[in-house]
């Protein structure tokens, strides 16, 4: 019987600001013990609780691919007691992370399929991990076309950057990276918001197209009608959810919205299933 | 199944030869109330109670109980690193514990243990103990264990169940772990044609039990259709309910909790302590977003959960066995008996919204 | 009672049905003995179900806070009290409410008279003619007097009649004499303990608590949007069962009582375990006595000793 609220010990490897105003930082770490890192074998759209001894635990999706190997990286943005403390962490400090938690995105399911990837502000970190994902040369024969529609304030809140611009270059993949505003003349990509976009530039609804949203509240609420316009079935649209979590193993019952705990039956869901329950999250 | 005839007269020698090879629980009455307490050397358990105050689940699952141990200070090699502390598992008995307690840890054994994680606490406590019901023969005007899958005579949960009658105990061996203690007590005497006696006794507990809960439809009622119940359920029990956590705190089957780290000076410990729906801190956000921002939400998640989520997702029941705790001890009065009996009747189609003038 | 009763619901018919307000605030016979549930009702039928008798213990003052709707209150002396206090503290509007007060008769301690019994009471008949109640359960049957097994706090209380209405529902009641009843005889118990018995006593008073706070929940003075035991940033207080977390939770809330507390009793009435809350609450409310000749809730023309300021304070300190 192992116990499912231990974390396995790490090391912070790097720090990586991400945004112009501090407050997402990308953490890389490495497992102190290397055995650890074969267990935590996770999917692209899982998340791990990030423990801080003497502050407690935070629920944040896993930003790094199944692909990349040697260590796991999050992106965390700076809110509460312990996020702030980890922000004020340094390279090379102990914590903890426990999971991989959550079912990920259905990736059975998206292949063969045309994926819209619709993200914004700072809920892009599993759709990075995603999208890597799709990109590695063994994997990106199983899907047929990938959108990625990804909005942040400006240029200067978007995260990844780099790779953004890498993706953009690229012909197997669609970026449409926007921005509410810039006065930046050099800024080549859209402006205006997610829902906007997602309506000029998604791919329109068809058996096998499937839209996977991520980001905040106000986004998800405007963009869904977009979806709705275009023709995508409830089933197709495919959404990760966040609510206050502790154990994140579907045992201590804050996280429920109906009989689904969003910890363990989610954080995924289509958005038929949430037709179905209380809009507690 | 084996059943034991053990006068009383011989049951407390029984208890001290059990105190060698178990730590011993049972019910102690302290002030005008009784609990369940580790029994000390000698100390008898008080079989006369009608039940506890607070539920036993306390015995598997402390309303505060350390998770891992850590140290602060860099110096160390263990800096920040979390430990299991020592615990001890060793063999322990609940004596005299109320069917309806025992059933509800087969209740929240199916948070506890799933395929995918199994709460390791909880497990070794369940599976270290050894648990020896005190059938129900007086039960109280609050109790409604016989519709909700319990009763006051049920053994489904329990190793052992002690029926009284009169001058001796009939101790019915449920499982191994049951005829391990009844060993190790040294009661073996076989009870002659005791069946006849036990269901006579069983028969009448139960037709002591004059109220009710009716759950046939909750299954086929519509989840969203409940859980919009406003004007017809929710608003009503909302209003008077204070969201404390009494109900929950006392409930047997109520499993949530929180986790919390406490420092002292350069170590501390991470705990779990029990948590309530009914607080508002239990589903804020960290942006301050509150799911359940209002009473309604919270009340109504409470009842949801026990006879509506649990309802669907095992198929098992009710998460309630009944034992009347929460109606006895809720300050203003809400009671689950006729919110139940709500859900389970609640028509969609009928209007009962208030028509006002 | 069955006038009070009967008085109260033709009240909140009339109101009701007149508009002058949108719901009454009263009781409802509970389902177990020696309870009664809150409960609200905006039209004439619901309005059958208010009762008035001897167990009506909650205070109805914390249900009306931040409404905005108006609204028809039944209040008893300390309930009226607390509505003082609520208009003079702006959780509501004096001209919100329609205050329907009871001269109270006093209620009656449901923990007190649930250890008495040697099982569980079944029913309750209060007589109201010779002051008793017939408690009966199974196996026994037991007349008390009423006036034995009153809440601590009614027995002690000088404030029946409601100080602040728009209309009774029956004659006042006499008040207590003030002379023949002794406030603070268990304040001065304690305060007359050694340093060691008074850790004892404490320790004990506080060793069952679960921390389910319905003392707090109960009380109309406890109205925060966030408690500090839920502050999280920063985190003032432990949330386990440690005796010291427990401790700091009581006697902070007691001080944010002081000279607001009407000694209503909901927090005792509330406690599933019995904890005599207040053994806090009385020495504070004795404390304001003393020091600032203070009485809470009794008029909306001064506010509380310990949320004012005034330039000519006679304290050095404040300065």
């Amino acid at each position: 019987m192992q116990n499912p609220y231990k974390p396995y010990p790490v090391r912070i490897d790097n720090i990586t600001v991400e945004t112009e105003d501090k407050s997402l930082k990308t953490f890389k770490f490495v497992f102190l013990n290397p055995e650890d890192e074969k267990k935590f074998a996770y999917r692209a759209g899982q998340f791990a609780e990030l423990s801080i001894a003497g502050l407690g635990e935070i629920p944040i999706g896993i930003a790094s691919s199944p692909t990349e190997k040697g260590f796991v990286k999050f992106t965390v943005f700076k809110t509460g007691k312990v996020t702030s403390y980890l922000h004020a962490m340094k390279e090379g400090d102990i914590m903890g992370i426990r999971g991989p938690l959550g079912n990920s995105y259905p990736w059975d399911l998206l292949e063969g399929k045309n994926v819209v990837i619709i993200g914004g502000g700072f809920a892009f970190t599993t759709l990075r991990s995603s999208i890597v994902s799709m990109l590695q040369p063994e994997n990106r024969s199983k899907f047929k076309d990938i959108h990625v529609i990804y909005g942040a304030r400006s240029p200067g809140m978007l995260l990844y950057k780099d790779e953004l611009t890498a993706w953009a270059e690229r012909d197997d993949i669609n970026m449409h990276i926007t921005v509410d505003g810039t006065d930046d003349p050099d800024w080549k990509y859209h402006k205006g918001f997610v829902p906007a976009i997602t309506e000029q530039e998604a791919p329109p609804a068809g058996t096998d197209t499937y839209a996977i949203i991520c980001g905040p509240p106000i986004m998800i609420k405007f963009t869904q009608p977009v979806l709705d316009k275009l023709g995508y079935r409830h089933d197709q649209i495919i959404m990760s959810l966040e609510n206050r979590m502790k154990c994140g193993v579907g045992i201590c019952g804050h996280c429920n919205i109906g009989k689904e705990l969003v910890c363990k039956d989610g954080p995924v869901f289509t958005l038929e299933q949430l037709n179905k329950t209380p809009k507690e999250y | 199944m084996k059943v034991i005839k053990i006068d009383k007269s011989e049951f407390n020698a029984g208890l001290e030869k059990l105190e060698n090879a178990y730590r011993l629980f049972g019910p102690v009455k302290e002030q005008s109330y009784y609990a369940f307490k580790a029994l000390d050397a000698g100390e008898k358990p008080d079989l006369e109670y009608t039940n506890t105050r607070l539920s036993a689940k306390s015995l598997l699952y402390p309303q505060s109980e350390v998770l891992f141990e850590y140290s602060l200070d860099k110096s160390d090699a263990d800096y920040a690193i979390l430990k299991e502390p020592e615990k001890d598992y060793s063999p322990r008995a609940v004596i005299g514990i109320r069917p309806c307690d025992a059933d509800a840890f087969a209740v929240v054994r199916r948070n506890f243990e799933t395929p995918e994680y199994q709460d390791t606490y909880w497990l070794k406590n369940y599976d270290a103990t050894t648990l020896v019901g005190l059938a129900c023969d007086n039960p109280v005007p609050t109790c409604f264990c016989t519709s909700a899958g319990s009763g006051p005579f049920n053994e489904a949960n329990l190793d052992v169940l002690l029926v009284d009658t009169g001058d001796a105990y009939l101790a019915r061996v449920l499982t191994e772990k049951g005829e391990k203690l009844a060993d190790s007590a040294g009661w073996t005497k076989p009870a002659d044609q005791s069946e006849e006696d036990v269901s006579k006794r069983r028969s009448e507990a139960e037709s002591k039990i004059k109220s009710r809960v009716n759950t046939e439809n909750l299954k086929d009622q519509a989840l969203t259709s409940l859980y919009d119940a406003d004007a017809a359920i929710w608003e009503k029990e909302a209003f008077s309910c204070i969201n404390c956590g009494t109900c929950t705190y006392a409930c047997p089957t109520c499993w949530c909790f929180d986790v919390q780290d406490e420092n002292y000076g350069k170590s501390g410990v991470r705990i779990r302590n029990w948590d309530s729906c009914m607080y508002p801190l239990f589903s804020v956000h960290a942006s301050g977003h509150n799911p359940r921002g209002q009473k309604l939400a919270r009340i109504r998640q409470r009842f949801m959960h026990k006879l509506k989520y649990y309802v669907d997702k095992y198929d098992k029941g009710i998460q309630c066995t009944g034992c009347g705790r929460c109606v006895r001890m809720c300050p203003v009065n809400i009671d689950i008996r006729r919110v139940c009996n709500q859900m389970n009747s609640y028509d969609p189609e009928s209007c009962s919204c208030a028509v006002t003038s | 009672m069955t006038t009070y009763s009967d008085k109260i619901k033709e009240i909140s018919k009339r109101l009701l049905k007149e508009g002058k307000v949108d719901l009454v605030i009263g009781f409802r016979k509970g389902s177990v003995p020696l309870m009664n549930q809150p409960m609200f009702a905006k039209n004439e039928g619901d309005v059958d179900s208010f009762v008035w008798d001897s167990n009506c213990g909650i205070n109805l003052a914390n249900y009306v806070t931040d409404r905005s709707e108006k609204i028809g209150i039944v209040a008893k002396g300390c309930d009226s009290r607390n509505l003082v206090v609520h208009i003079i503290e702006n959780k509501i509007k004096r001209d919100q409410l329609h205050i329907i007060g009871v001269p109270c008769k006093a209620m009656v301690d449901r923990h007190k008279i649930a250890a008495m019994m040697p099982g569980e009471i079944e029913s309750i008949e209060e007589n109201e003619a010779d002051g008793t109640l017939t408690v009966t359960g199974s196996g026994f049957s037991e007349t008390l007097n009423k006036a034995g097994v009153l809440q601590e706090n009614c027995a002690l209380c000088m404030h029946r009649n409601p100080v602040l209405y728009d209309e009774l529902i029956a004659e006042e009641v006499t008040e207590q004499n003030p002379e023949e009843v002794d406030q603070y005889a268990a304040v001065r118990e304690v305060e007359n303990m050694a340093p060691e018995e008074k850790w004892a006593y404490f320790d004990s008073l506080f060793s069952e608590c679960i921390r389910c706070y319905a003392c707090r929940n109960a009380c109309p003075l406890c109205y925060c949007p966030t408690c500090f035991v839920d502050e999280s940033k920063p985190q003032w207080v432990g949330k386990s069962v440690d005796p010291a977390d427990v401790r700091t939770f009581h006697f902070l809330r007691a001080y944010h009582c002081a000279g607001r507390c009407t000694d209503c009793g909901a927090c005792v009435r509330s406690c599933p375990v019995g904890i005599n809350v207040r053994a806090l609450t009385k020495k504070l409310e004795k404390d304001c006595l003393e020091n600032f000749d203070w009485k809470s809730g009794l008029t909306l023309d001064k506010r509380p000793p310990l949320d004012t300021f005034r330039p000519d304070d006679p304290e050095e300190f404040i300065k």
